[in-house]
Parts: C-alpha cells; structure tokens; sequence
C-alpha cells in the first residue's frame, strides 16, 4: 500500500507497474517530485544525464505552499523550457502599502529594472509551478531526454553501500528494490530520507502561529500587496498580509500568535469575519467571495549541517527550511537543482572529480545561511521577541508614516534573490574594473540582446562570453568545452550590467549562470586556468 | 548640515539587528539606560545643536 497523505491538484504520473526482473541499478534517483526534485531531473536529463524521479503522490498536492517565485527561478524555469507558461499564468504585481493600525504608512511601486525577460517575481501557486516542469519535462523525454517519473512509489527503507544505495520501495503492485549510484533527496521538510539516515534537522522554532485562508472573489480588487502591523481588524491578530494569486484567488495571511485555540481559529463564520473587515477596510464593502482553504501553520528556520553525505545529497525543504516571509523556500530550492545539476553531469561524465561535488554543499549552505538570516530578520521584525524590540518595531513604524529614513527597516520580508558566492574557491580573478552586480560569483543580470535576451545565450555548458571589440577562441580542458559567445553590438543595458567604463569584456560563466571570472582581454592562459578552477581541478 | 531624513544607512537590515542584540538579556530598565547611553553619544558625535534641535522635533 502506498498511503495518500495529501489530495493532489494534479494528476501528472499516475502510477504505472514498473518491471521487476532483477534489481536495477540507476545512476541517480530523485526522491521527491516537487519543484527541486522536478528542476533537478530536468537539468539532468537535458544534459543527457539519466534521471528517475520517486514520488509517493501521483502529482502535485494540493493546498497552500509556495505562491510567489522570484525572477532567479523563473530564469532558471526559463533555460529549462518552463518559465514562459509560469509568467503567462503568474499575476506581476508591483503596487504595495503598508498599514500599522487604521492608518497607511506608506505605498511603494517596485518599478522594476527594464531589460530583463522575466519580471522581479510572480504570484503562482505552487501545483501550477510544478504542473509546468512536468509539462517540459515530458517535452524532453520526446526528444529523448533519459529522464523518468515514477508516481505512487514510496522509498520505505535504504541501506548505504561502498559507492551506491539500495532502496526498498513500496508501490500498489507490492514492494521492489533497485539500486542508484547518487541519491538526492528532494523530499521535502520532513524529509524520510533524512530520517532514515538519522540525521539531525536543527534550529530555531518561532513561536507563532499564521491563519491562512486563500478566498475565490471575482470582485473588482486592486492587484496589489496590502500588509498590516497590528491590524485594526476584530482578532486578526499581530501581522495581515492580502496578496493576489492566478484564478481569482487571494491568500490572506493573519498572525495570530502563540497560545491560540486552533479549532476555535478555523471556525470559518470566526475567519469570515476577520476577512469581511480586512476587506472592507480600504473600500468600505465587502465582496462576495468563498473560502477556497484555509489552515494554521508554525515555522522554523533550520538546516542540516552539510547538504552532502557521500553519494547522498539533500536538495530544497529536505536541507533547509525557513520562514515563509520573503519567498525563500521554494525560489532557494530551485537554486539548490540548478548548482547540482551540471555538478552531477559533470562528475557522471567523468569530466570533472567527485570533489566538484562538495562545492555544491560549501554553495549551497551559504546560501542557505543567508536565506535564514533574511528570513529570521523578518520574523523578528514582524513578531518582537522583548518589550525593548516592540518599541522599537513600532518607534521604525510611527517613524516610517513621517520620514522616508525609517522605511527601509520595515521588514515583512525581503525578496528572495540569488546569492553571490563572494570568495568561494571555484571562482577566478576579477581584473576587469566592472560593474558590482556581475562580479565573480554573482549570477548574471538579463539584459536585451537584439530581440531576445542575455540568459538565452547562456545555456548549456559553460559559456565565453565576448563583449565589443574582442577576439576569443573556442577551446576545452580536459573535455570540458567553452562554448564562445561574441556580442560585438553591446546595448545599453548589456554595457551598463556588463561593462561599466569598460568598451570591451570577457566573462567566464558557469552552466548555472553564475560569473567565474571576467578580464578587460581575452588571454586564453587565464581563461583556461579560471575553468580548470570552476571545475574544482585547481589552478592549472 | 540639516536633518537627514532619507535613508543613510547602508545594511538597515543588519543595524537593525545589531542594535536589538545590544538588548538581548537586559531588563526593561537596563535596556532604557541603555538607550539613554546611546542617544547622548549619538548626540555627542553629532555635535551640531541645529541639527539636534531639529531631530527632537521631527520625533514630538
């Protein structure tokens, strides 16, 4: 038996009997098939990497998760073919205002930067985001891509061999065994892999409770954020949060604190009422809508103390869990597949040593670090942990309706953006005297090139990017190939993200779009030794 | 030199934190004496009488 823990919104790979002569032994298994472990298999399998994917569900669950996915993701989506239907079915929103009490701090427009393909994020929710890496991910296997996902098939125990894992997986059909040289586990916060394995998940439980109610109105409501400190509203508790989600939906978030009586809570007429006074807040009616879901979450921010075990590697909420304020779960995860992707490939192909491979966790647990720290931030601004850190949240607040220095330190959570791997061993020499932003170890900004856009041209393998006046040639080391991509018409945004002072440049890019080093001229010894760097090979 | 009353610092988000863990364990009253502390050197390095003036005004 395969027990259902969850209702799904979609059926995406139904349960189908799998062979059983004999135990198969498969260069990597994915466990899990959410946005990581989907992201993950996609990478791989474009890159002609085997992939199999074991979910214990048949699609995507259903409920609230993740709804808001930043531009870095959604770049990522797009290289893997998945991001243009997220943006078409995502709502951009980029009016917001934030309330203390009765009365309007202030309102804020994100006027995003122009120039880039994807915008700075969107509301979608999670099942639609996966729906589309599955919809891609079928794509590839009709051209070929070695990829395949197996529904309904629950890893019920693992035993760790010299070089390879076994698992037993149970199935409607009964339990099989296989075997996989790599095991990454996408499979979530509560992670079985993790406990089986019996390791530690620690950190910092926040002593909160959120109501969620996601509410169906077709009413004519503006597309913006609305966020409340101490909302005016009868019982809404310390914090509210409005926002707008594809198919007329709205998530309403209310922080209720820490002593609250759940069943009590999720008394609908108790949440109807909560929800009719927000919304007739600003327009003084109250729009006809229905309660689509609603449910009380607590949360954590913690984090395994490495992501790598041998040939065992923990991806996404299975490696890190955060608090939801500044969308950093799902968007981090998504970070998590793409750095191991073309790790994974790499070292499969024997192009690269098994130590490339520890990069992923030195990366990614930074990353991590910082995404915990944003997110605690947030948490503490928006619940004070002492009498002392109330006031001065709420001296920041008064401050903030009389004078633009306070808004900054409003904080109901940062946006998640990618991390820059400042220093990190993998990355090379920074000689050209160039923008900040695209510096060794950040990932690249978009910017136009002719009709398209940069991040297009920058797929595959590793790329030699050429801006103006320059000469580079194609090359490899050690069969790894640079692919050589030569902009001699530089537009203004390329130059502005690209070049600074400069009137020529080369880059050096990782598959995951991440800047290795970058010089004024192209001297190929440089070059050559930044890749033999990238790859985890040294300094050649 | 006027009051500035745009945003001047760099990580408001790491200050921030910082000037919180300054109170971790204190009392009420100790975290008030602390804030009395901080206030009269920020002054102090300030310096200018105007622009002091003008900040206890801005937060009446």
């Amino acid at each position: 038996m395969v027990a259902t823990r969850y209702e799904t919104a979609f059926k995406l790979y139904p349960y189908e009997a799998v062979e059983r002569s004999g135990v198969v032994r498969h260069p990597v298994v994915i466990v899990g098939g959410g946005p990581v472990g989907l992201a993950l298999a996609l990478d791989l399998g474009q890159r002609g990497t085997p992939a199999l994917v074991l979910d214990d569900h048949d699609g995507a669950g259903l409920g609230s998760k993740a709804i808001c996915f930043a531009k870095r993701t959604l770049d990522i989506a797009t290289r893997l073919g998945a991001g243009a239907p997220m943006v078409e079915k995502g709502v951009v929103w980029n009016v917001g205002k934030v309330f203390h009490g009765a009365g309007k701090l202030f309102e804020f427009n994100l006027l995003p930067e122009t120039g880039h393909r994807n915008p700075a994020f969107i509301n979608l929710q999670q099942p639609y985001f996966e729906k589309y890496l599955v919809d891609a991910i079928r794509k590839a296997q009709d051209q070929g891509a070695p990829i395949e996902i197996r529904g309904r098939n629950r890893v019920t125990s693992m035993t760790r061999h010299d070089g390879y894992v076994t698992l037993n997986v149970e199935t409607p059909d009964g339990p099989y065994t296989l075997e996989a040289d790599w095991l990454i586990a996408c499979d979530g916060a509560r992670s079985v892999t993790r406990d089986m394995m019996g390791l530690s998940f620690d950190g910092r439980v926040f002593e909160d409770n959120f109501l969620i109610a996601d509410v169906k109105m077709k009413a004519d409501f503006p597309t913006e954020r609305w966020f409340w400190f101490e909302p005016p509203f009868e019982g809404a508790g310390q914090s509210a949060l409005l926002h707008k989600q594809p198919d007329d939906i709205w998530r309403i978030d209310f922080q209720l604190g820490w002593d609250i009586d759940r069943e009590r809570e999720l008394d609908p007429a108790r949440i109807r009422t909560r929800v009719d006074a927000m919304l007739s807040s600003q327009t003084g009616t109250i729009p006809k809508y229905e309660l689509e879901w609603t449910s009380i979450y607590t949360f954590q921010c913690r984090r395994m103390e490495t992501f790598r075990h041998g040939n065992v590697f923990f991806a996404g909420d299975s490696a890190h869990q955060v608090s939801p304020f500044g969308a950093r779960g799902a968007n981090s995860g998504v970070q998590d597949a793409e750095n191991l992707a073309w790790k994974l490939d790499l070292v499969l192909k024997g192009r690269a040593g098994d130590e490339l491979l520890d990069s992923y966790a030195t990366e990614r647990e930074y990353a991590a670090d910082e995404n915990i720290l944003n997110s605690s931030r947030a948490t503490d601004f928006m619940t004070p942990k002492s009498e002392v850190s109330q006031i001065f949240r709420n001296a920041v607040l008064d401050m903030a309706a009389r004078a633009p220095f306070a808004r900054p330190l409003v904080n109901s959570g940062r946006l998640s953006v990618p991390c820059t791997y400042d220093d990190f061993p993998l990355f090379g020499e920074d000689a050209l005297i160039g923008p900040h932003a695209s510096r060794p170890g950040a990932s690249c900004p978009d910017a136009p090139v002719g009709d398209g856009f940069l991040l297009d041209h920058l797929t595959g393998g590793f790329t030699l990017l050429a801006l103006g006046d320059t000469t580079p040639k194609a090359f490899s080391v050690e069969g790894v190939v640079v692919r050589t991509v030569h902009l001699a018409e530089v537009s203004k945004d390329l130059a502005a993200r690209y070049l600074g002072d400069a009137d020529r440049a080369i880059y050096l890019i990782r598959p995951d779009q991440h800047v290795v080093a970058r010089w004024p001229e192209f001297d190929a010894d440089a070059v050559k030794a930044a890749l033999s760097r990238a790859i985890g090979k040294g300094a050649a | 030199m006027s009051l500035k009353q745009d945003p001047n610092i760099p990580d408001p988000d790491g200050f921030y934190q910082e000037l919180l863990a300054a109170h971790d364990g204190l009392s009420k009253a100790e975290s008030d004496a602390l804030n009395a502390r901080l206030i009269l050197t920020l002054a102090n390095h300030i310096g200018d009488c105007e622009v002091l003036r003008d900040a206890l005004k801005a937060v009446k």
